[in-house]
């Protein structure tokens, strides 16, 4: 048994090996910055201080832009704002609703129950307004990128310069290197991240444009890493609780398979070997 | 291997029911005096995982159904409501997700043991077939099921996996628009994918039927791959592989709760999390793991049709496997050269999955060609020779003889 498990893995590694040469990566521009997440690992959880601060820099920078579609204004709750603090956020958004018995659709302050507003009316007008790029729904951004916190998180980072058309100084170097013209678009923004450089997202974080409710103004990496931590939250709120299930349910699993080997052995006693 | 007689039933219900429809003396006789070779090892416990997995995969799919919404408006919302809304949902939803790639694994490692023990010689050749038939049904349920979230993934799988019956000459094209129910992939498309979702499981739990069927009309082969020779060779399959069985599932449940609860996404393209656009084309559109070495060979062919036809070959070989393997020796055990070609194989497969996954770029494609050239040869050359040229070690005289030299 354990013979057929090594040759399996040797097989493997053979089948590695004989394309190890051919893995040699393409990649250009800078490595992900890893950070570590603190609702990693089969322990993780999330700190909520960190997810209302993280909502914090949402509401005032990111909502311009981006909606949040997957979640309710009720779903704050889980994150320890009290059903008021929630009620009040809500208020601040308008809904259409409606027909109304006159038979008009009208405006009304959002309520708990409503779906996060979205920025736009359509996704025509959003990328009007956006250089031609709709800034896309954020409730499953961490879990649609691949390493997605880190890339969210290094995204924010990334850009070569708050001006657009202005690439950074490693591409045009590597351009000249490979006697390449170096054209960048004039309307976008150079990022060390997106797949191509070219974003059309200006920089958003910037020292001071957030205040936290202690009266706080963060630094750039705080705010990056606390809009990241609500991110994932708005992308897998039932983490928590996932891994408490899970952790449970593993501990249950090894001690019934522990005594179903106790009970084979015993079962089998009389049998060969 | 006597001839079986049924006990006669204490519970004066049970015996009335049984007069009528005899399920309960099916059922002692199948699971419980049922004979099975005293020998069998681990690998043997692969087929009843897959069954269970199997029963899983169908409780967690037609809880997932109640609140699915097969709409190409509504289907990425409504999977993402399963997952925030509805009450355990995102368990149901990982639990089926996962249970996919477990599902694929089990049935590879059952497939697999059996290539290794000659488990598909005679007189075993219905029972191979019939499991051959559940691996290409759990490809076409997968490959649809996972169009149904209607991610980006799922979209553009679809498109380029439907596209390939447009290689069929003269019709291909209009084979196509049928298919789709339409000009492209689109609503009709979903809809019919989700309701073939739905069926061919139910059609999987029949082939599983027959399957069964097969093996306990002629038993199970076994590590030795000899015939058994007498009630020594035999123990009951209740209670030694029932309990042998369950911690087997055990281990098995332990190894698919740790995806679940922990790297649910892990076999996952985190494309799969944007919702389908057909007008943005994904850089690599990547196919799940257990497709991946059926992906390559596509990819081997540079003509469409070429393509297409080896893929399906790559599959339909197996049918006529007990016939090229012209060994009379079924264990890998006593074949000192089948044994290692049957890891090369092992090898090769492996390494068309590990190409499967990268673009269809130079060097993977002459890769590719070679690796697929060696799947095909090793059916079509090194088996049939094999049986001519390899001196078989000398096989022991029964199961129950050679037991203290047992691996
Ligand atoms: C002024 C509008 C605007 C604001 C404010 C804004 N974004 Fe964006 N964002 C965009 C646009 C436009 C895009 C699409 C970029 C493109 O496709 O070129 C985008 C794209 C993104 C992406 C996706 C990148 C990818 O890989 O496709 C992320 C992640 C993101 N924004 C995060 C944020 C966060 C976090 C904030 C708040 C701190 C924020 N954005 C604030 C306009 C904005
Ligand atoms: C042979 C067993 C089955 C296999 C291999 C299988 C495979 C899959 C796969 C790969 C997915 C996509 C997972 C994802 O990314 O979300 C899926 C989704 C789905 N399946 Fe199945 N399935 C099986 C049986 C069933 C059955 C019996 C039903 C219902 C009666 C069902 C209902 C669904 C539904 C509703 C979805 C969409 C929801 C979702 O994406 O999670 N499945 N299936």
């Amino acid at each position: 048994m354990m013979t057929i498990v090594k040759r399996t893995l040797v097989a493997a590694g053979l089948a590695t090996a004989l394309v190890g040469p051919a893995l040699a990566s393409e990649g250009t521009g800078p490595a992900l910055h890893k950070q570590s997440w603190g609702w990693t690992g089969i322990f993780g959880g999330y700190n909520h201080k960190d997810l209302r601060h993280g909502f914090e820099v949402y509401r005032q920078v990111c909502v311009t832009c981006h909606p949040l579609k997957h979640l309710y204004y009720r779903d704050l709750m889980k994150i320890g704002y009290s059903e008021d603090e929630v009620k009040e956020i809500a208020g601040n958004y308008e809904v259409q609703d409606g027909p109304n018995d006159d038979g008009e659709m009208f405006t009304r302050p959002a309520t708990p129950a409503d779906r996060f507003v979205a920025p736009f009316a359509n996704d025509k007008i959003a990328a009007m307004v956006n250089g031609g790029a709709v800034p896309p729904d954020l409730s499953l951004m961490t879990k649609a990128r691949k390493q997605g916190p880190d890339y969210v998180y290094n995204l924010l980072h990334g850009f070569a310069s708050d001006a657009p058309g202005e690439p950074a100084a490693w591409w045009l170097k590597e351009r000249e290197h490979a006697g390449e013209e170096p054209v960048f678009p004039e309307t976008k923004y150079f990022n060390d991240y997106f797949p191509g450089y070219a974003i059309s997202m200006p920089p958003q974080l910037h020292e001071g444009i957030v205040t936290y409710p202690d009266g706080k103004s963060p630094s750039v990496d705080q705010m990056a890493h606390d809009v990241v931590s609500f991110l994932n939250w708005a992308a897998e709120p039932e983490l928590e609780s996932r891994k408490t299930m899970g952790l449970l349910t593993l501990l249950y699993l090894g001690i019934l398979t522990t005594f179903l080997y106790g009970l084979k052995k015993y079962i089998w006693r009389d049998i060969h070997h | 291997m006597s001839t079986y007689t049924p006990p006669t039933w204490n519970n004066k219900f049970v015996r009335w029911f049984d007069e009528r429809l005899p399920i309960v003396t099916l059922m002692h006789k199948e699971l419980v005096v049922y004979p099975a070779p005293r020998n069998l090892n681990y690998w043997w416990s692969f087929g009843s995982l897959a069954g269970i997995v199997l029963v899983i995969m169908i409780a967690t799919g037609v809880f997932l159904a109640m609140y699915y919404v097969p709409h190409v408006d509504h289907a990425f919302d409504s999977v993402e409501r399963i997952m925030r809304d509805v009450n355990y949902g995102w368990l149901l939803r990982y639990a089926h997700m996962n249970g996919a790639s477990v599902f694929f694994m089990l049935t590879y490692i059952h497939l697999f043991r059996g290539l290794y023990f000659g488990s598909y010689k005679a007189p075993r050749e219905v029972l191979w077939w019939m499991g051959v038939i559940i691996l290409f049904l759990m490809i076409m349920t997968a490959f649809m099921g996972y169009v149904l979230p209607w991610g980006q993934m799922s979209f553009w799988g679809a498109t380029v996996i439907t596209n390939l019956v447009s290689a069929v000459p003269l019709v291909g094209g209009d084979l196509v628009r049928w298919l789709w129910g339409g000009f492209t992939v689109d609503n009709p498309t979903l809809n019919r994918f989700f309701s073939l979702h739905y069926l061919l499981p139910m059609l999987i739990v029949a082939m599983v039927m027959l399957h069964l069927w097969a093996l306990h009309t002629k038993k199970s082969n076994n590590p030795l791959g000899i015939d058994c020779k007498g009630p020594n060779d035999y123990i009951p399959f209740h209670p030694y592989y029932t309990v042998k069985d369950l911690f087997s599932l055990g281990v098995l449940l332990l190894f698919y709760a740790y995806f679940i609860f922990f790297a649910p996404n892990f076999f996952g393209e985190a494309d799969n999390y944007i919702p389908a656009n057909p007008m943005v084309t994904p850089p690599h559109i990547v196919p799940e793991w257990y497709f991946l070495p059926f992906y390559a060979i596509l990819r081997a062919v540079p003509d469409k049709l070429g393509g297409v036809l080896a893929m399906l070959s790559a599959i339909l070989i197996l049918f006529v496997l007990p016939w090229l393997d012209t060994s009379k020796v079924r264990s890998a055990t006593f074949r000192p050269m089948y044994k290692w070609f049957f890891w090369a194989f092992v090898a090769d497969c492996l390494f068309l999955g590990y190409l499967g996954a990268m673009p269809a770029a130079e060097p993977y494609i002459t890769m590719i060609q070679f690796a697929t050239v060696y799947y095909f040869a090793h059916f079509l050359v090194i088996l049939p020779a094999l049986g001519w040229f390899e001196k078989p070690d000398p096989l022991p005289e029964s199961i129950s003889a050679p037991v203290t030299s047992q691996a």
